[in-house]
């Protein structure tokens, strides 16, 4: 599947490049139309593209890219955008068959390329994962935001892939892309230091939906899920029993619900074990933009916050 | 053994909750399931438990995860469709199959429009499959009321249902009683789904009616027995199911309608009253 995305995005690539001398003039009001698949992509595009580029999410805040169904609109944004951002390593499974299916010119950028993937498999303590490279491109884990890192990538890569789009604004796009790194590495600090006060031994966080292993890698705190890699799958019985077991065997102190995921679930193994039901987390979304964590940077400070407040207490 | 069978509701109070709720799931559901099945109504049941979706859905859309306001929302959408499905058959040339299935696919499409009209519709397919795993005390609640009324009130009309199953027209002539047992029946069939549908989900919900009384209906003539074998079969099913998901690690709700289809094909195939087997050697029915 990844190598037919690659081969659509190259046809899709060469298309939007052999289009560009035209693609200046046919941009709506003078701004450059882009299309990002999911909220957290969304809002990295505007920080670098600024007052050039408009931006549109087709999952919007609150909503699940792993399931999202998408509607005959989202193909109609699709063409008329130049650029489409897609977070890449197979988060989106709907979006190559929407892709073909609307007949877009824009250029296809997958912003995760160039991270190093983790694999998805059930794994409890990932601490050494080899940084094996992705040779099966089934089992990689999306979420790779998780990692403020990452999201630097992110962030070069959306760069690149917008001044290709419209070279005239080369320079916004850099000077805009280079204040937001530097914003990133002041949270990248922010959030090492926070982990730093937080004792080793209490560092362990049950969450419903297991999205964090990038954050996991490169911050130290652990995380233990009741669900396997996607939303989609439903936890059975053993799962919860598991969780529970694990709660009461290793002392884990909190319990996070995320924005996407069933909180009863969480709320009955709370109550079964006497963990603590942290705040809120975000993953896969952003909240609304009147919410705790409306853009990338207020996530993860927001996360980072609460997973403190609650393993510190 | 005991060991495989009694531990995971012994160490674990949500198996304990899921217990509970399935048992009482099973105890209304069997009844109404067969009484369905006798009236020829079993697709009826399964197009009510669509009509539900939108009215849920709706409710939630309103509330969030709100058990009252989704209750609410099903009921209301439930009886809507279900009256809505009679006075169309009663008063116009289309008959009761094609005017139910017409609102069941109604219903169908506009659940599945108000899902995608949120944007976070993760949630919300939890609940349109189930949660059986989370039953909180007020879900323990509702379900075992709405199975105390369904079994009283079965218990109140038994007669006239009996009668209606077997000879309406019978019922006609004697008795005025005809239409207000059927309206009942549907409430607590619409009753029953809703109840069914926090633990098991829209989709599923009929399940717990239908397998276990069309299981039953292969091991016995008398209705009496029927209900009770439909009842004991809903109860095996579900402790078969949250067994089966903790072992075998299935999803809970889907694995409790498996092992009650399980148990319906092993009575389909063995089943003393008209089992396939009976019928291919009908010899054996003299040596039992």
């Amino acid at each position: 599947m990844l190598t037919r995305r690659h081969a659509l995005s190259l046809l899709a690539g060469t298309l939007a490049l052999t289009a560009l001398p035209g693609s200046g003039q046919a941009q709506t009001g003078g701004k450059l139309d882009v299309v990002a698949t999911f909220s957290i992509l969304g809002d990295l595009v505007k920080e670098v593209g600024g007052e050039r580029v408009s931006v549109t999410t087709l999952v919007g805040p609150n909503g699940d890219a792993h399931v999202y169904a998408p509607s005959p609109t989202d193909a109609r944004r699709l063409m008329d955008a130049k650029v489409v951002f897609v977070n890449g390593l197979k988060f989106e499974g709907w979006i190559d068959r929407l892709i073909a299916s609307s007949g877009t010119k824009a250029a296809i950028v997958e912003a995760a390329r160039g991270i190093t993937p983790i694999k998805g498999e059930e794994d409890d303590h990932g601490h050494d994962h080899g940084h094996d490279h992705g040779h099966d491109h089934g089992g990689l884990d999306p979420h790779a935001w998780q990692n403020v890192a990452n999201a630097k990538v992110y962030v070069a890569n959306i760069r690149d892939a917008l001044t290709t789009a419209d070279p005239a604004g080369k320079g916004a796009y850099e000077a805009q892309a280079a204040a937001y790194l530097a914003r990133l590495d002041a949270l990248d600090a922010e959030i090492k230091e926070i982990v730093a006060r937080i004792p080793k031994e209490r560092r362990r966080i049950i969450t419903s939906h297991d999205a964090f292993r990038y954050f996991q890698e490169a911050y130290g705190i652990v995380f233990v899920a009741p669900q396997g890699v996607s939303t989609d799958a439903e936890a059975s019985a053993k799962d919860v029993a598991k969780i529970i077991r694990q709660i009461r065997r290793e002392k884990v102190k909190a319990i996070f619900v995320e924005n996407v995921s069933d909180p009863r679930l969480m709320e009955r193994i709370a109550q079964e074990t006497g963990a603590r039901i942290g705040e809120r987390v975000f993953s896969d979304a952003l909240s609304g933009p009147e919410g705790p964590a409306g853009t990338y940077i207020e996530m993860m400070r927001h996360n980072i916050r609460a997973f403190s407040t609650a393993l510190s207490s | 053994m005991a060991d495989l069978l009694l531990s995971p509701f012994a160490d674990f109070a949500f198996m304990q909750r899921a217990l509970v709720g399935v048992i009482a799931i099973a105890l209304a559901g069997g009844p109404v399931g067969v009484f369905l099945m006798l009236r020829r109504m079993s697709l009826t049941g399964d197009a009510m438990a669509h009509a539900i979706l939108p009215g849920a859905a709706i409710g939630y859309l309103i509330a969030g995860l709100s058990l009252p306001a989704m209750t609410i929302g099903g009921l209301v959408a439930g009886v809507v469709v279900a009256v809505a499905a009679g006075l169309v058959s009663r008063f116009t040339a289309l008959k009761e199959d094609a005017s139910l299935a017409a609102f069941y696919l109604l219903s169908l499409a506009l659940g599945v429009t108000i899902v995608s009209l949120r944007g976070s519709n993760v949630d919300l397919l939890h609940v349109l499959f189930g949660t059986v795993l989370a039953l909180d005390d007020s879900t323990l609640l509702l379900i075992s009321a709405i199975s105390t009324i369904t079994v009283l009130a079965l218990a109140l009309f038994y007669r006239p249902l009996v009668l209606e199953c077997v000879d309406p027209t019978f019922l006609r002539s004697v008795s005025r009683a005809g239409t207000p047992t059927h309206l009942v029946f549907l409430g607590l069939v619409v009753l029953n789904l809703v109840g069914g549908f926090h633990a098991l989900g829209t989709l599923l919900a009929v399940g717990m009616m239908m397998l276990p009384a069309a299981a039953s209906r292969f091991w016995t003539n008398d209705i009496t027995i029927m209900m009770v074998a439909s009842v004991a079969i809903g109860i095996v099913s579900g402790i078969g199911g949250l067994l089966l998901s903790f072992h075998a690690e299935l999803p809970a709700g889907p694995a409790i309608i498996l092992t009650a289809g399980g148990i319906y094909g092993l009575s389909l195939l063995l089943g003393r009253e008209g089992g396939l087997l009976w019928l291919a050697w009908p010899g054996r029915h003299l040596e039992a």
